[in-house]
């Protein structure tokens, strides 16, 4: 029988089947952080079992944490007592803890692939609904809740009804200035956030096929926000050549083997999805969203549509914002990049290749906040420090930040704030603070411009004819 | 985990749709490290201004509206994998939660904590909604064993789908957890013959 990439992966770590019920599946690779935890370590002590494959765990402190003065214990009280509980959790059960002051301490989305723990052909789970990241690399990787946590801690599987499978194709050349962002940003506003629910994604054609693997995963990383539990893509040269010399990865003999194995791990010719559909990368431009999901999208010269119902109403009174109206140009005070989503080095690397020599608009508060200790690193050996500074931004340390604003990086209420990260909801990034979801392009530019800009070559030759 | 076959309770309608998992909990009360208390917070930036005095127009601020039962709108529960949310739900006295769309996340998490996720067509949400607003004394009657809800004594009755593995566990208060340690042996035979 053809198969799709999902089902060999899938199929491969089915343990047991439960007639009209759900599946056992075997988790290979479990990841954990201090928020959605503490829970479920609690329950296997109330149950007194032990946590049954300990190696198969690992741990980091990404959500809570400070991303200023790391080395000093965390103010918060409860921030701390949460991070601190990590830590003795995972000395207690003997896990694997990259936590605040190690090297490879980071964003568990962000850590994971760039030290080699995520390979292709895996199951990986976490506490985290954007671990559908870890999908660029051929992996079925999704999010799962606190009570399942535990269920993996225990028994090292879940047990899980099988989803349906949905390929999404887009072939074509992307426009310059285009960026992995702007295309899931643009398959979310034209499918609607629970587009995917119940489904498993592959994104499939020669636009992801010529992605680099930072570029996958961000794309991977918002497959939750059309609902779909995970996405996909096919692993392939660009992926081995990742996932060769990390950290954890596989080597000679062992790595040539794998490889071997990992290039089975394809969609075969005729393999049949349960829905498809299919884009053309012409059509796409820089994106920005407008509303408080993240399917509420608009190309950057479009404008706002009309819609009669009240949610979408009550979405645009929170936004401050009307139909008809058109984000660019909007005068933006905050520029956020970071967050799971567009935090590592290249998405960094494209923000400083733009503002280098350039200087933040003197209204912006701008924000850099690497995705792990080693992308922070990166940063400096790279020179990207000195560009970001000179500009006027302001570098942090590794964390969720103000994504979700569990520590103290939050957007004032009534702000705008242009974001890398993934999440337009209501109080995402503080209490009333209004997001704006954008590549890290379109970030850059807003916080050299102090104004929501188009850096698309066409648009850009414009502003210039318009200064002169 | 509690058991659950039967309700008949008032309801409390929520018409919006989307409604994603920070609402029902926002990150910032993330931080706890045990299951309870919050229900406190339940929709805490819906509920409360910012200065923490109660919203009037918000409908748990409403006194004529209470009951066991939410019922909100299309494609409830999206977003963040949280499992707080539905431990606000359930802390907070509600066991059902109706919609016309439930996020996949959300719906595993409350049926790991007896909360029982009730899925209808949009017609009879509305149904219901117009219902439970017009009159905030009217009953909904959830049968889970005949997996049915409709407006007690009242022809207004519609079937939901549920898998049956977790129905069992719902009514017999059985969670994962104790199925899968039965399958230990199972588990390590898999691990044993694997080639990849």
């Amino acid at each position: 029988m053809k198969k799709t990439l999902f089902d060999k992966v899938w199929d491969a770590h089915v343990v047991e089947r439960i007639e009209n019920g759900p599946q056992i599946l075997y988790i290979d690779k479990h990841l954990i952080h201090e928020v959605t935890s503490p829970q479920a370590f609690a329950e296997l002590e109330s149950r007194n079992i032990p946590l049954f494959r300990k190696e198969q765990v690992v741990a980091t402190a990404d959500h809570n944490v400070p991303t200023e003065n790391q080395h000093l214990p965390i103010k918060d009280a409860l921030s701390r007592k949460q991070v601190d509980m990590l830590t003795a959790n995972c000395e207690k059960h003997d896990v694997t803890l990259y936590g605040l002051g190690h090297k490879y301490q980071g964003i568990v989305h962000v850590m994971a692939p760039e030290l080699g723990i995520t390979q292709p052909g895996m199951t990986m789970v976490c506490g985290d609904s954007h671990t559908s990241t870890h999908g660029a690399f051929g992996t079925i990787a999704f999010g799962i809740g606190t009570s399942q946590v535990a269920q993996v801690f225990a028994s090292q599987c879940l047990l899980i009804s099988r989803p349906k499978t949905m390929r999404i194709t887009v072939n074509g050349k992307l426009k310059d200035g285009v960026l992995p962002k702007d295309v899931i940003l643009y398959i979310i506003a034209q499918l609607g956030t629970n587009s995917g629910t119940g489904y498993f994604v592959e994104y499939a054609g020669d636009v992801f096929e010529n992605m680099s693997m930072e570029g996958r995963m961000t794309v991977c990383n918002m497959s939750i926000e059309m609902g779909a539990r995970g996405g996909m893509i096919a692993p392939d040269e660009t992926t081995f050549e990742y996932v060769k010399g990390r950290e954890f990865a596989p080597e000679g003999e062992e790595f040539e083997k794998k490889v071997a194995y990992w290039k089975t791990l394809k969609t075969d010719e005729g393999a049949s999805f349960d829905k498809e559909y299919h884009f053309n990368a012409e059509e796409i431009a820089p994106m920005v969203t407008y509303g408080t999901n993240p399917g509420m999208g608009i190309r950057i010269f479009d404008t706002i549509p009309f819609d009669e119902s009240p949610s979408f109403a009550k979405s645009l009174d929170y936004m401050g914002l009307k139909s008809g109206e058109q984000l660019l140009g909007k005068t933006i005070n905050y520029v956020f990049i970071g967050s799971c989503t567009n935090s590592r080095i290249e998405d960094f690397r494209i923000a400083a290749a733009y503002i280098k020599g350039k200087k933040k608009a003197d209204n912006v508060n701008a924000l850099i906040v690497p995705g792990s200790q080693q992308v922070a690193k990166a940063i400096v050996s790279e020179g990207l420090q000195e560009i970001f500074e000179a500009a006027g931004f302001e570098i942090r340390q590794s964390g969720c930040s103000a994504c979700l604003g569990m520590n103290d990086d939050k957007i004032p209420a009534g702000e705008y704030c242009v974001s890398t990260s993934n999440r337009n909801f209501e109080g995402r990034q503080g209490p009333g603070a209004r997001t704006i979801l954008a590549s890290p392009l379109v970030a850059a530019a807003t916080a050299v411009h102090g104004k929501i800009t188009d850096v698309t070559p066409q648009e850009a030759e414009k502003e210039e004819a318009s200064l002169m | 985990m509690e058991k659950f076959k039967k309700l008949n309770s008032r309801a409390i309608p929520l018409p919006i749709e989307n409604i994603d998992t920070d609402q029902i909990i926002p990150a910032r009360f993330l931080k706890a490290t045990n299951k309870e208390g919050f229900g406190e917070n339940l929709f805490r930036d819906w509920r409360y201004a910012y200065d923490d005095t109660p919203n009037p127009d918000f409908i748990l601020n409403d006194e004529r509206y209470g009951g066991k039962i939410l019922i909100a709108g299309n494609n409830f529960g999206c977003g963040s994998s949280r499992e707080h949310a539905a431990w606000a739900i359930a802390d907070y006295g509600l066991k059902v939660v109706v919609s016309s769309y439930f996020a996949d996340i959300f719906k595993g998490n409350a049926l790991n904590n007896g909360l029982l996720p009730v899925q209808i067509s949009e017609e009879f949400l509305k149904t219901l909604l117009d219902a439970c607003q017009k009159d905030p004394e009217t009953t909904i009657e959830v049968n889970l064993e005949e997996q049915t809800i409709g407006l007690e004594g009242t022809d207004h009755v519609e079937g939901f789908d549920i898998d049956p593995y977790k129905k069992m566990c719902l009514i017999n208060g059985y969670d994962d957890i104790d199925y899968l340690l039965t399958k230990k042996e199972a588990i390590a035979a898999y691990e044993q013959q694997r080639t990849f």
